[in-house]
């Protein structure tokens, strides 16, 4: 199937097989599938056997970070006589990042099954799928597959009649962007206002209700059965450039090409590749600007940058961006990166948290500039201000958001200089009194 | 924390510090205040207003310094140009929406947002052509008020009503640079001890409305002293204008009250600034009380007590310091039919996440003081003594309308007086003494611990201390008997405080024995 595009033959369907596949959703369509075999087979295994299936497959967190899977649970203590957590975190609110949208809704029952096997394996009993508050529709279809979970057996008490006890809660998000910050997720599950936290301590130590916790992002752990049922070492295989970046990840793509939608590729798969094949390039007449690969938090990239760059971790970091979320978003030579840079900025201040001096007020301001550039009354001074505000906004906070509100600026002066100065050198009509 | 230490260098300086201690604390031991807006060493720290970034040696990046714990070897610069930069990003940051309204600001001349940048802030600001972010005023309640343009969202206030009065009706409201501290439409702030978020404020964004508009921060005179408003005892500061108590705030002690005093102490200020105070030592001259000098009320009061050999009744207040409850009471000699102190008792307030620290039900801050020195607090049992008493001496005590009754029935009567009192006029002697705002003295509070307080402004007229006058008259009374020249010497010279001095009180206190014999030395 595939959504909302037919299965491009580029692209590796591994959790998007069954996009589209209405039947794919209630417990019964997806057993058919294949469904819950990977949980079964998880359920006769020891935690660390599947801790270290998941470490050798090289899965890395699909948030983000891209921290690895498999290390990231085995800092979990291991008998410590506390309760155990695992947080999913379905706050899909990067702009731009629209991939876990999609398993939520098709394929609820991966993540479930996702969700089991990372419990088993970090001694969690209970899970929380902190899913985004505007996401109404995968809310639903989430809630009803983990109901029909526990109506069949697969969650509860007694999962698959293992006698192991698997919950899972979904809680739904109130519209905070920050909250898909691990420690604020926490934070908003445990009722209180949505701020990060200070790290030390980290999660696997103290994190939600002081309980040693691990958050995964959905993508994340709906990879997870795959490979549990076809193993760590077909898993790792799956990558077209380094072995450090493996398997398949979702791109969400969007901006100015002919077929934006989410497509799954394997790791390393050339980004001109996606962009021409997969989303059919360009529109009609059209050349390609600049492309944001990862979310909105990550820095710009030009053309030149794009045109050897593969889709992975490592790649996209050597060419002078990140790989994030996965959210990526392509912009043609319609574009003014200007405007980009403070749609950007306004988004981020109205987002920030209010914690940190330098977030709180330096978002705002960034925005104010830019919107005064656009608006033809920039000045001189304003774009080494820029680079002030963004040096004071990175690497100063308790989370990375004024830094990412820092990374498009940055990027955007250092790479698209002319933009910044055509707005600068306006001509400006004499004002008039008007008699 | 641990006793372990740890080697750390601060600044250049080498320094040994427990283990856990944060760098922001070992930087005060090495004598440099690293600027801080949301830490307090007394709530729990957030690390949000990030002034506090230090460079640490090693580390990726800037490190707050308040939640950044030292370990050993560690280097740490505070003034390094990495360091120092952040911190002038951060005055940045907070000036650009806080108005430079300090001429009209009560919190001018106290500011830590004026300090810091006056030490190291930029001269000029960048934020040009944009209006800054206006709210109005908003009354918090009881003595509050909060002006949220100057806010610059430390959250000190939302953490002490949280984390510490337990009582958690601030927060903040809203997101980015819309944020604000707020409450929920039906809360007040209504807690006891709620008006230490003005103390705690760095800026004036929380002030008091008492306070408002009273006095310039430069003009005010500081004197350290102990609160008369309950067994508790809490550290307090005496700010003066001119002579005249404006304003009364907590002075830290962390074995006491940490950096806290109750709304009722902050409030009870008004009566050290009463005008009908007794001026001059008043004797009886014809059927009235006239004014005379003080020798000639010192040998009548020792003549009148040496010719009164039945028994004497001393009635106090619960707020007369040590030395004058000593000294009245060794004036009395072994005749003291009764001694009490009058104890007024409220309802007990505590502050919540603070272990014994509470506004306490006992209205009395010199209650163990007055048993250590024999003097009881059956102030019935006392009053009931007076009929039949050859001489009733009254040590400022409040006097309601029975008390005041049952004196009329005194044969001899000294009245120790800060106000006038119309209703005692019989009195034979009428001693003007000075109020605690006054004098030096001595309370001790619930947990034994003797206290100094020192004079915040000079006593009216011919006033003098209760414990001069006492000790004065006593000396006229035998040969050979030498009152003591201080206040230090009339405290070390009574039986509990055996040889004790105000230097080994300190300003801090000092906890001493209850009994004569385990006084510490």
């Amino acid at each position: 199937m595939g959504y909302p595009h037919p299965i491009h033959p580029k692209e590796t369907p591994v959790l998007s097989k069954h996009f589209g596949e209405v039947e794919a959703r209630p417990y019964a369509g997806w057993v058919e599938r294949g469904g819950y075999v990977a949980l079964k087979k998880a359920l006769t295994m020891a935690p660390d056997d599947i801790t270290s299936e998941v470490k050798a497959s090289g899965l890395r967190g699909r948030g983000g970070a891209g921290f690895p899977t498999g290390l990231k649970w085995s800092f979990m203590p291991k008998e410590d006589g506390k309760p155990h957590y695992l947080c999913c975190n379905a706050d899909e609110s990067e702009p731009g990042t629209f991939k876990d949208r999609e398993i939520l809704r098709w394929t609820p029952h991966a993540l479930i099954e996702g969700c089991a096997i990372a419990q088993l394996a970090i001694r969690a009993e209970t899970c929380y799928i902190y899913i985004r508050g505007e996401f109404t529709e995968p809310y639903h279809i989430l809630q009803r597959a983990v109901d029909e979970a526990y109506a069949n057996g697969v969650l509860g008490a007694n999962a698959f009649g293992s006698g192991r006890r698997i919950d899972i809660v979904v809680h739904r998000g109130a519209g905070a962007y920050i909250c898909g910050e691990e420690t604020a997720m926490m934070n908003s599950i445990e009722g209180r206002r949505g701020n990060p936290r200070i790290k030390p301590p980290f999660p696997a130590v103290a994190g939600l209700f002081g309980k040693p916790t691990t958050i995964n992002n959905v993508e994340t752990l709906a990879a997870v059965p795959a490979i549990i049922n076809q193993g760590a070492a077909w898993y790792a295989k799956l990558s077209l450039s380094s072995p450090k970046s493996t398997g398949t990840k979702l791109i969400s793509v969007c901006g100015h090409v002919q077929r934006p939608g989410t497509y799954e590729i394997t790791m390393g798969l050339p980004m001109k590749e996606l962009i021409y094949d997969l989303c059919g390039g360009m529109r009609p007449g059209r050349t390609l600007k600049a492309v944001i690969p990862g979310g909105s938090s990550v820095p710009i990239m030009t053309p030149e940058e794009v045109e050897n760059c593969p889709t992975d971790y490592e790649g996209i970091v050597a060419n002078g961006s990140m790989l994030g979320s996965g959210g990526m978003i392509v912009m043609d030579d319609t574009t003014d990166i200007v405007h980009v840079a403070m749609r950007l900025a306004k988004f981020y201040a109205h987002e920030s948290c209010a914690q940190c001096t330098n977030c709180r007020e330096g978002t705002a301001w960034t925005a104010r500039i830019l919107e005064r550039m656009l608006a033809g009354e920039g000045k001189e001074s304003d774009l080494g201000l820029l680079l002030d505000l963004a040096e004071n906004m990175t690497g100063k906070t308790i989370c990375v958001l004024s830094d990412s509100c820092a990374a498009p600026v940055v990027s955007g002066i250092q790479k698209f200089r002319p933009d910044f100065d055509r707005h600068l050198n306006v001509e400006r009509p004499l004002k008039t009194a008007g008699v | 924390m641990s006793d372990e230490l740890v080697s750390v260098t601060i600044d250049g300086l080498p320094l040994q510090v427990p283990e856990g201690t944060m760098i922001i604390e070992a930087a005060k031991q090495a004598g440099v205040l690293v600027p801080h807006y949301c830490y307090h060493p007394s709530l729990p720290s957030p690390a949000v207003c990030r002034m506090c970034l230090v460079e640490v040696e090693k580390a990726p990046k800037l490190m707050p310094s308040c939640v950044t714990a030292v370990a050993e070897g560690q280097v740490v610069h505070i003034n390094s140009p990495a360091a120092k930069s952040a911190r002038q990003g951060v005055l940045e940051f907070l000036l650009i929406n806080h108005p430079l309204d300090c001429p009209i600001c009560d919190q001018a001349g106290e500011c830590e947002l004026q300090d810091f940048v006056f030490q190291e802030g930029r001269s000029g600001s960048r934020y040009d052509d944009y209006p800054k972010r206006y709210a109005p005023v908003e009354d918090f309640g009881t003595d509050v008020l909060y002006v949220p343009n100057r806010c610059i969202l430390c959250t000190r206030c939302v953490r002490f009503m949280e984390d510490v009065a337990q009582d958690g009706v601030l927060e903040v409201y809203q997101r980015g640079d819309r944020s604000y501290i707020g409450m929920e439409p039906a809360h007040k702030l209504e807690h006891p001890w709620s008006g230490n978020v003005v103390d705690l404020c760095p800026v004036g964004s929380l002030i008091s409305k008492d306070f408002l508009h009273r006095a310039r921060a430069w003009d005010l005179d500081k004197t350290a002293s102990v609160c008369p408003g309950c067994t508790q005892g809490c550290n307090m500061t005496v700010d003066t204008r001119d002579s005249t108590v404006v304003r009364l705030r907590p002075r830290p002690n962390l074995d006491v009250n940490r950096h806290f005093m109750c709304d009722a102490g902050r409030a009870d200020y008004r009566w050290m600034n009463r005008g009908d105070r007794v001026e001059a030592p008043l004797h009886q001259d014809g059927g009235k009380l006239h004014a005379c000098d003080w020798d000639t009320a010192l040998d009548e009061m020792a003549a009148l007590i040496r010719a009164s050999d039945g028994s004497v009744v001393l009635l106090a207040s619960g707020r007369a310091p040590c030395e004058a409850l000593g000294w009245t009471m060794r004036l009395a000699g072994n005749n003291v039919r009764a001694a009490a102190i009058k104890v007024p008792i409220g309802p007990e307030a505590p502050i919540g996440a603070i272990p014994n620290l509470a506004l306490r039900a006992e209205r009395a801050p010199n209650l163990d003081g007055a048993r250590m020195l024999g003097v009881s607090t059956d102030w019935l049992a006392a009053i009931n003594a007076v009929k039949g008493a050859e001489l009733v001496i009254v040590l400022d005590a409040e006097l309601d309308d029975a008390d005041i009754a049952a004196l009329s029935g005194a044969t001899h009567l000294i009245h120790f007086a800060t106000a006038v009192e119309p209703r005692l006029a019989h009195a034979d002697f009428v001693v003007p003494i000075a109020t605690m705002a006054e004098e030096q003295g001595v309370f001790v509070n619930r947990d034994n611990r003797a206290q100094r307080f020192l004079p915040a402004k000079s006593a009216p007229g011919m006033a003098r201390s209760a414990w001069w006058v006492a000790s004065q008259v006593w000396r006229r009374g035998g040969e050979g008997r030498r009152a003591p020249g201080t206040a230090s010497e009339a405290f070390g010279s009574l039986a509990p405080f055996d040889g004790l001095t105000y230097r080994d009180l300190g300003l801090g206190g000092r906890v001493v024995a209850t009994s004569p014999a385990g006084a510490a030395r």
